[in-house]
């Protein structure tokens, strides 16, 4: 007994080096060095700031914006705090959300149905992505909004758009930061 | 459902299947100490790890002695963890200068890491510093995952051996599994995921500013509403892709941020999903091989596999159908699947992977030990979250938590026989060992210590307003199902969780800490009993009345028992949860 307490103290120290100290920092180092922009988050600057992360979503409610997905993530969209709903199915908290959320962009699509992603929060509470669907709900607005062409937006959110990953993984989805900023070059504005 | 989703599945169990057999074959290699191409890196640090600790590597361990170094192994490492959150504050690696971790708390994690559960009452974000994760959180998801594997080779070795008095060595499993198997698939995945976008770094939270600002509401100290508005994002930093690596490989599944798997410093990419899912069945897949060839019985490790892919296969087509299911009490949106969007149930689930990927990841986290997340089970619809639930009711031995899954399965095998050899009146034989009275006590008391665990604790909780019920985030059957999951996810060790139950309180910290030892250490030591009393008896010939172990009808029955047993331990629970509130959706009631 004593001699397996000694044993598991050393153990337990030894291994801690090799496998809590000497394995990250070992993986630290090869992944600063093979792929730094990943390793560090994809970070998006404009004029030389920072504005996000790209696979981080951000939230836009602005009519002049595509809108991301409803978040539960801190006040929305915490990026130090994630989190999803976790409403179940029959919650009436997520009834009443959905239903409110449904009553508001149908003022601009009357009689349309909402695609799902745009009124349902999702895991992460930090999507980046919506579906094409939900993109394209919306881009009547951002065009009359941005007094561009409804072309000239569709053809942004196609730019923006990506396919299943090596053509069967995954669902396509439209990155909403990128989509934005890109409008707001696109318009000239640097609000 | 898509074709395009089915497809998916396809690939991802090819991918197991492929890779079982000669990751399997190398296993067997590792614990029978024959010679691998890795010697030449890992064998000098093993030999050094000894010398530093002073084991002894000739020397083989009887059960008890087996069971005694692995019990002080896990309590050492635990208080060890338990401390570093204690102190965190004072160490270094800790830009964001988090304080000490609340002691009740601190317990739980210690407890749920050492247990290959990381079950996680709190967000790892705002609570563990850098260092916290990779020396304790990190560290045990490689030696849990170690032990887990120690402790299979261990049984695979008691059914193997005859007259033998001994299983191996406990520490020179676990240092094996760790060094020649871990380490190296690790360093490599990790580096893919990071090339996927996963990070890896040591910077404080990044600041950025928000392209529109926003208008945030929250409720002041008097109760009343403030207005105020946010322009700036924070974004966590991290060491992420060296803990996800393990956390998958390891079947560990505790997330470095709140969200797991579905936050996108996690899991970016549905590529780098795939390989997350493929990552937690790739080691308990193989272990069916390993099985196969330390007893000489190649096609009995081929019909284990086969009994847990069908049990796979159930499990991912009710979840994959019942999500992709639109909810009935949502009006005015479109959930129809079409080529814009997967549709379905999108609350909880992230638009990169849609429906397909979420309910085959949920399956797969459950089948197995792991309990990572890539959506919000809590959020899934009522059949779609019961496959979670009940996959670990069964045991998690769908291939299973490295090690633990094979084990348990084991153990089935063991009560599988048992009932063969009733049903036609003779001894049960299992390879050639005869089952006899003290085998099937012990099997019996690890198949019973389970639901004692759960039903026990889930009913106590459910008797107490203030301690379990307060802590309810959703209302009706759901929040049994809530409490249900909690006490089933830490007794199985999975640490998945329906996460609307806010747990980090006394009363969840301490009840689900004491769930996660007893579905742990309770379950391991009858476990290897079995072991001990199989290595030590005779070999037996087969006759024409032996129960063969490696035909369709040996998987069949399998099968059966599995079922059976959990059907008939759950089924009540079940009923009053995900299937009223299904029964209930569909009569359109909400709570």
């Amino acid at each position: 007994m004593r001699r397996h307490i000694v044993t598991a103290v050393l153990y337990t120290v030894v291994t801690t080096v090799l496998f809590g100290l000497a394995y990250p920092l070992i993986v630290t180092g090869l992944a600063q060095t093979m792929f730094r922009d990943k390793a560090n988050g994809q970070l998006l600057r404009r004029n030389g700031e920072i504005v996000g992360s790209r696979i981080i979503g951000q939230s836009f409610t602005a009519p002049e914006y595509f809108h991301s997905r409803p978040s539960a993530a801190g006040s929305g969209y915490d990026a130090a705090n994630s989190s999803g709903s976790n409403y179940g199915p029959t919650n009436k908290k997520l009834i009443d959300r959905v239903a409110g959320d449904v009553a508001a962009l149908r003022a601009e699509h009357p009689g349309a149905e909402v695609p799902v992603d745009l009124v349902t929060a999702s895991g992460s509470g930090l999507d980046p992505d919506i579906t094409p669907a939900a993109a394209e709900f919306q881009v009547a607005r951002v065009a009359a909004q941005r007094h561009l062409s409804v072309d000239a937006v569709r053809g942004l959110v196609a730019r923006h758009t990506q396919g299943r990953q090596l053509g069967f993984l995954g669902e396509p989805r439209v990155n909403v930061l990128e989509l934005n900023l890109d409008l707001d070059h696109a318009s000239g504005a640097t609000k | 459902m898509t074709s395009n989703g089915w497809f998916q599945i396809l690939v991802f169990f090819g991918l197991v299947l492929v890779c079982a057999k000669p990751l399997g074959v190398y296993m067997a290699r590792v614990f029978e100490r024959e010679r691998t191409f890795a010697d030449l890196v890992f064998r000098p640090i093993e030999r050094v790890i000894y010398r530093l600790t002073g084991i002894d590597e000739s020397h083989e361990m009887r059960w008890t002695e087996y069971s005694v170094a692995m019990l002080m192994f896990s309590l050492v490492s635990l208080l060890a963890t338990y401390a570093i959150e204690r102190l965190q504050h004072l160490l270094p690696l800790n830009p964001q200068h988090l304080s000490a971790v609340a002691p009740d708390l601190a317990f739980n994690t210690a407890i749920s890491f050492t247990t290959n559960t990381n079950w996680q009452s709190y967000v790892p974000e705002t609570t563990m510093s850098y260092l916290t994760q990779m020396l304790t959180l990190s560290y045990h998801n490689f030696f849990s995952a170690a032990v887990g594997m120690a402790l299979a080779v261990a049984l695979i070795r008691g059914i193997a051996r005859r007259e033998s008095k001994t299983l191996g060595n406990f520490w020179v499993d676990t240092t094996r599994a760790s060094l020649w198997v871990l380490l190296p698939t690790c360093t490599i995945y990790a580096l893919l995921l990071v090339s996927q976008g996963v990070i890896q770094n040591f910077r404080p939270y990044d600041q950025a500013k928000l392209v529109q600002s926003q208008t945030v509401t929250t409720m002041g100290t008097d109760g009343r509403p403030v207005t105020g508005i946010v322009a700036t994002q924070t974004i966590a930093q991290g060491p992420v892709a060296s803990q996800e690596a393990i956390k998958m490989l390891g079947t560990n599944g505790g997330g470095f941020f709140n969200t797991n798997s579905a936050h996108p410093f996690e899991n970016p990419t549905p590529l780098s999903n795939m390989m997350e899912m493929f990552s937690i069945f790739l080691i308990p897949g193989a272990l069916t091989v390993t099985l196969g060839r330390m007893t000489k019985a190649p096609k009995h490790g081929w019909a284990v596999f086969a009994a847990m892919s069908i049990l796979f296969f159930l499990g991912v087509f009710i979840a994959y159908y019942a999500e992709s299911q639109p909810n009935p009490l949502l009006h005015g949106i479109d959930q129809h699947t079409t080529t814009m969007q997967a549709g379905g149930n999108m609350e909880g689930k992230e638009v990169r992977f849609g429906i397909a990927d979420s309910a085959l990841f949920a399956t797969v986290t459950t089948d197995a030990s792991c309990g990572a997340v890539n959506g919000m089970h809590d959020s899934f619809m009522p059949l779609g979250g019961l496959v979670p639930l009940v996959n670990m009711m069964l045991g998690e031995v769908v291939f299973g938590g490295v090690g633990a899954g094979l084990y348990g399965m084991l153990i089935f095998v063991v009560l599988a026989v048992f009932l063969a050899g009733l049903m036609v009146g003779r001894t049960p034989e299992y390879l050639g060992k005869k089952i006899e009275a003290f085998d099937v006590k012990m099997t019996m008391l690890y198949v019973l210590i389970f639901p004692l665990s759960i039903l026990g604790f889930t009913a106590v909780a459910l008797m107490m307003p203030q301690l379990g019920l307060a802590s309810l985030g959703n209302g009706g059957p759901h929040g049994l199902s809530e409490i249900l999951y909690a006490y089933t996810s830490t007794t199985a060790n999975n640490g998945s969780a329906f996460g609307g139950l806010s747990a980090n309180t006394h009363w969840y910290n301490l009840s689900l800490g004491a769930a996660m030892l007893l579905g742990r250490f309770l379950m391991i030591v009858p476990m290897l009993a079995v072991a001990g009393n199989l290595a030590q008896k005779k070999l037996v010939p087969p006759s024409p009345g032996t129960f063969p172990v490696h035909t369709s009808l040996f998987t069949v029955l399998l099968v059966g028992v599995i079922l059976i047993v959990g059907a008939l331990t759950f089924f009540p629970a079940l009923s009053l949860g995900p299937i009223l509130e299904h029964l209930l959706l569909q009569a359109g009631k909400s709570f």
